[in-house]
C-alpha cells in the first residue's frame, strides 16, 4: 500500500483489508455522532471566538496608537500577535475548511471568508483543502511535505542542495505567510518555464496575490503607523506590526511542522493511493498526522490543530469538537495496534527540526537499505476512487441514517 | 456637496484599508449589530401572544430598512439550533412600524422555535419587504377579504393601515374554532363598531366554506375587489369560481408556499444558469449527474472534504450520501450544498 511496506517495520502489516474497512466504519460512526449533535453551542463558540478576536485586535491597535510609550508598545504588540494568531488559526483556517458552513451564516462561510494573510483565501483553499487534505503525506503530491523545497523522507534522493534546508526552513518560518502564498502559487514550478510563466492563469493568480500582499502591507506598514503618527508613534507602530506578523509566522510554522513532520509520522508513495477506499484514506490520515499535547489555551491558539489527527480525519467538523472525540480516536489506534503520535509542543517541534537536519544529509544505516529495497508489486486492481462511499455495514445501507 | 462626498468616500476607503481583509462593518457588528445597512437585521422589541399557537413579534429594523406596503411579507432569518433558517411572514401592522404574526406550522422548525423562544431584545435577520398582494393606490369602493387560518395575517396588515380609506368591507374568515381565530377580538370589535362586516366560520363544526356558500353570504360577490389568502385548495376553488364568472381580474390571491419539503429518493435536478435538467438517482452525487449532462461543475477532492464543489441550492432537497442527512431549501433560500457528496432527494434547483 505504501512506502511503509519498504520500511524495516511496516506499521500496518498486521491489518487485514477487513480491519481497515472496520476502522472506516467506526470513524464514520464518530463523524455521524458529531454531525447529529452540531448546534447552538457550537455556533455560539465560533461567534464568541470571532468577537473576542475582533475586540482584541481593535483594542491592541488602539493601544498601539500610543506605542511611543514602551508599556503600550509591549501590550499592543502582544495583543496584536495573539489576535493575528487567533485570526489565522482558530478562525481563518477552520472557517475556510467549511467547518462552519452548516450554520448558513454567509458571514462565517468558506465561500466568503478572507483572512489576514498574504495568500488569498481562494488559492489557499485550493492548495490546502484540496491538495494537502486529499493527498496527505503522499510524497510528490502533497506539497505540504517540505513545501516543495525540503527533503522530508529517506526515500527522496539526497542532493547537496539539501544541506541548506535547515536555513531555508528557518527563513520560511520567519516569512511563513509569504512562503504559503508562494507555495499556493506553485511559484517554483510556475517560474521554471517560459510557457508556465506566461500562462494567463498563472498571471491572474499572481496579480491576485500581489494585490492581497499590497493591501496587507499598506494596512500594517503604512496606514496604521500613519494613524499613530499623531502621537509620534509611527515607527513604533510599524515595528509592532512587523513583530506581530513575525510572531504569528513563527507560531503557525511551528504548529504546522508539528502536524506532519515529527518522528513516527508516515509518508506514502504516489501510486499507493490509486483506487484507495474510504477506510484506506482514513488510515493514511491516521498515520500521516501528529498531535500536540497541551491545555485548552494551547488548543485554541493552535486553532485546534493540536488535534491534527482528528482534524485530518474530519477536516470539516467544527474545531471545538476535536477535543471530545480525541479519546475515542486514541482508543481506536490502540485497539488496532497503531501509533498515535502525540507529544508536548517543545518535543514535537524539536523532533520535526531534528528531521529537517537529519534529512539535509545523505541517508545512513537502515534507512539507506530500505530505500534501496525493491518495490512491492501491487496486486490490487485499480478502480476509480470513490472515497465518499462508506464500507457497507451488516445491518443497513450507510445512508439510511436519517 | 460633491467635495464633501468625495472626502467622505475617500475617508471611508482609508477606513477600509485599516480593516482589510474584512470590512469596517465586520468590526462594527461586534458592538452595534443594527447599524449595518448592508446586512439587514431587526431587534425584537415585544412578543405578544395571540392564540395558543401564534405570537406577534414587534420588531425594530436596523438601518437600511425600506418600509413595506400593507399586504406585503418579509423574510426573517433565525438561527435554529445554530443553523440560519429563513421564512416569509406577512407584515401585520401599518407602514412605519414592523410586526409579524407567527403561527405554528406542524413540524415547522422556525415557527415553533419563534413561538417558544422569541424574547424582547433578540436579534433576527431580515430581507426587504416583498410581494404584490397589496391594495391599489386608488382604493376600491367595495372590498371582500376571504381568508383562512394564518391567511388573515396579510389582510390584517391591510385593515390596520387602510381601513379608514375603505367604505364597504366584508371579511370572511375561517378557523378551526373560535379560540383559534388569530386577531379574533380585534376583528370582532371592528365588526361591532360597524367598520367591517365579519363572517366568521369555524371549520371544526361548520366545515369548509364552499364558493356556493360564499355567493350566498356575499350576494354582490362579483361587484367587489377580492383579496384571498389561505390554503391552496381554498384558493383553487375560489379561482375556479371567479373564472367561471369571468371575473378573474377582481380576485387577488396570495399563496403561502409550503415550507415542509418531503424528501424522496432521487429527483429532477435543474441547473439554473445552463437550464439543463437531469433526472438524478438517489445514490448519485449531483456533481456526477451534472457532469454527465455536460454542465460545467466546480470540483476538487470529490470526497466531501475540500468544499470547492459547493453550489447554492435555491429550492428543493438533497441527501448527504455519507450520513443520510437531508438539507432543504425553500423559495428565496440560497443554501450552499456540497455537490460531490449530495444526491437529489426530490426535485431541486441549483444555481450553476
Ligand atoms: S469536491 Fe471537494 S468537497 Fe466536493
Amino acid at each position: 500500500m505504501t512506502t511503509l511496506q519498504r520500511k524495516s517495520v511496516n506499521p500496518i502489516a498486521h491489518l487485514s483489508a477487513d480491519d481497515i474497512e472496520a476502522i472506516g466504519r467506526e470513524l464514520d460512526a464518530i463523524r455521524d455522532e458529531i454531525v447529529a449533535s452540531r448546534g447552538e453551542r457550537d455556533a455560539a463558540y465560533i461567534r464568541r471566538v470571532i468577537s473576542v478576536q475582533r475586540r482584541l485586535e481593535l483594542g491592541s491597535r488602539a493601544v498601539l496608537l500610543f506605542s511611543l510609550f514602551p508599556p503600550a508598545w509591549l501590550i499592543g504588540t502582544a495583543g496584536l500577535s495573539v489576535a493575528k494568531i487567533l485570526e489565522n488559526m482558530e478562525i481563518g483556517h477552520n472557517v475556510m475548511h467549511g467547518q462552519w458552513d452548516w450554520m448558513r451564516d454567509p458571514k462565517i462561510h468558506s465561500t466568503t471568508w478572507e483572512w489576514d494573510n498574504a495568500s488569498p483565501a481562494e488559492q489557499w483553499k485550493h492548495s490546502h483543502n484540496e491538495l494537502h487534505h486529499t493527498y496527505t503525506n503522499v510524497v510528490g503530491k502533497d506539497n505540504d511535505l517540505g513545501y516543495g523545497i525540503m527533503r522530508v523522507d529517506e526515500q527522496q534522493p539526497w542532493h547537496p542542495v539539501y544541506l541548506g534546508q535547515p536555513l531555508w526552513n528557518f527563513v520560511n518560518a520567519c516569512f511563513f505567510e509569504y512562503g504559503i502564498a508562494a507555495y499556493d502559487l506553485e511559484l517554483g514550478r510556475n517560474l521554471k518555464s517560459k510557457k508556465r510563466r506566461r500562462s494567463p492563469e498563472f498571471r491572474a493568480r499572481l496579480k491576485q496575490v500581489r494585490r492581497k500582499i499590497g493591501k496587507q502591507m499598506l494596512k500594517d506598514y503604512v496606514v496604521h503607523p500613519a494613524l499613530s503618527a499623531a502621537t509620534g508613534s509611527f515607527l513604533h507602530t510599524l515595528a509592532a506590526n512587523a513583530v506581530a506578523n513575525l510572531v504569528r509566522n513563527l507560531w503557525t510554522h511551528s504548529v504546522i511542522m508539528c502536524g506532519h513532520f515529527p518522528n513516527g509520522v508516515e509518508t506514502f508513495e504516489r501510486n499507493s493511493i490509486e483506487g484507495e477506499t474510504r477506510g484506506e484514506w482514513y488510515l493514511r490520515q491516521m498515520l500521516g498526522s501528529a498531535n500536540i499535547d497541551g491545555n485548552r489555551l494551547m488548543h485554541i491558539m493552535t486553532g485546534n490543530l493540536s488535534y491534527q489527527i482528528e482534524h485530518h480525519l474530519f477536516p470539516d467538523l467544527p474545531s471545538n469538537r476535536y477535543q471530545e472525540i480525541a479519546p475515542k480516536i486514541r482508543d481506536l489506534f490502540d485497539r488496532y495496534g497503531l501509533n498515535y503520535v502525540s507529544g508536548p509542543m517543545p518535543k514535537q517541534v524539536g523532533s520535526a527540526w531534528a528531521k529537517v537536519f537529519r534529512l539535509s544529509l545523505p541517508n545512513r544505516g537502515a534507512a539507506k537499505i530500505a530505500a534501496a529495497a525493491p518495490r512491492p508489486v501491487s496486486g490490487r486492481k485499480q478502480q476509480p476512487a470513490t472515497r465518499w462511499q462508506r464500507p457497507a455495514t451488516d445491518s443497513a445501507p450507510a445512508h439510511a441514517g436519517s | 456637496m460633491a467635495v464633501n462626498q468625495t472626502l467622505r468616500s475617500g475617508a471611508w476607503r482609508v477606513v477600509e484599508l485599516l480593516t482589510t481583509p474584512l470590512v469596517p462593518t465586520d468590526y462594527l457588528d461586534v458592538v452595534a449589530p443594527l447599524r449595518n445597512a448592508r446586512v439587514l437585521r431587526a431587534r425584537i422589541v415585544a412578543v405578544r401572544p395571540e392564540t395558543r399557537d401564534s405570537v406577534t413579534l414587534v420588531l425594530r429594523p436596523g438601518r437600511g430598512w425600506r418600509p413595506h406596503e400593507p399586504g406585503q411579507y418579509v423574510r426573517i432569518g433565525v438561527d435554529v439550533d445554530g443553523v440560519r433558517l429563513w421564512r416569509a411572514y406577512s407584515v401585520t401592522c401599518a407602514p412605519g412600524g414592523l410586526s409579524v404574526t407567527v403561527n405554528a406550522v406542524r413540524d415547522g422548525a422556525v415557527s415553533n422555535h419563534l413561538i417558544r423562544n422569541a424574547r424582547a431584545g433578540m436579534i433576527v435577520h431580515l430581507d426587504h419587504p416583498a410581494g404584490d398582494f397589496t391594495l391599489p393606490a386608488t382604493r376600491p369602493g367595495r372590498v371582500l377579504f376571504v381568508t383562512a387560518g394564518s391567511g388573515i395575517t396579510p389582510v390584517m396588515g391591510m385593515l390596520r393601515s387602510a381601513l379608514h380609506e375603505l367604505s364597504d368591507v366584508v371579511v370572511v374568515h375561517s378557523a378551526p374554532e373560535r379560540d383559534a381565530v388569530v386577531f379574533g377580538d380585534e376583528l370582532r370589535t371592528l365588526a361591532a363598531d360597524g367598520r367591517i362586516r365579519l363572517i366568521e366560520r369555524h371549520t371544526r363544526t361548520g366545515g369548509r366554506i364552499t364558493p356556493a356558500e360564499l355567493a350566498e353570504l356575499v350576494p354582490d360577490l362579483f361587484e367587489r375587489h377580492t383579496w384571498a389568502c389561505g390554503p391552496n385548495e381554498m384558493l383553487d376553488d375560489l379561482g375556479a369560481h371567479w373564472a367561471r364568472a369571468g371575473a378573474e381580474e377582481l380576485l387577488h390571491v396570495e399563496r403561502f408556499r409550503p415550507t415542509v419539503i418531503a424528501a424522496g429518493d432521487g429527483g429532477k435536478v435543474t441547473f439554473g444558469r445552463s437550464g439543463t435538467v437531469v433526472q438524478a438517482a438517489g445514490d448519485v452525487p449531483i456533481l456526477e449527474a451534472g457532469e454527465a449532462a455536460g454542465v460545467l461543475m466546480p470540483s476538487g477532492c470529490r470526497m466531501g472534504i475540500c468544499f470547492s464543489c459547493v453550489l447554492p441550492m435555491t429550492e428543493g432537497a438533497v441527501r448527504d450520501l455519507r450520513d443520510g442527512s437531508i438539507t432543504t431549501a425553500v423559495e428565496g433560500d440560497n443554501v450552499k450544498v456540497q455537490t460531490c457528496v449530495s444526491a437529489a432527494a426530490g426535485p431541486c434547483h441549483l444555481d450553476v
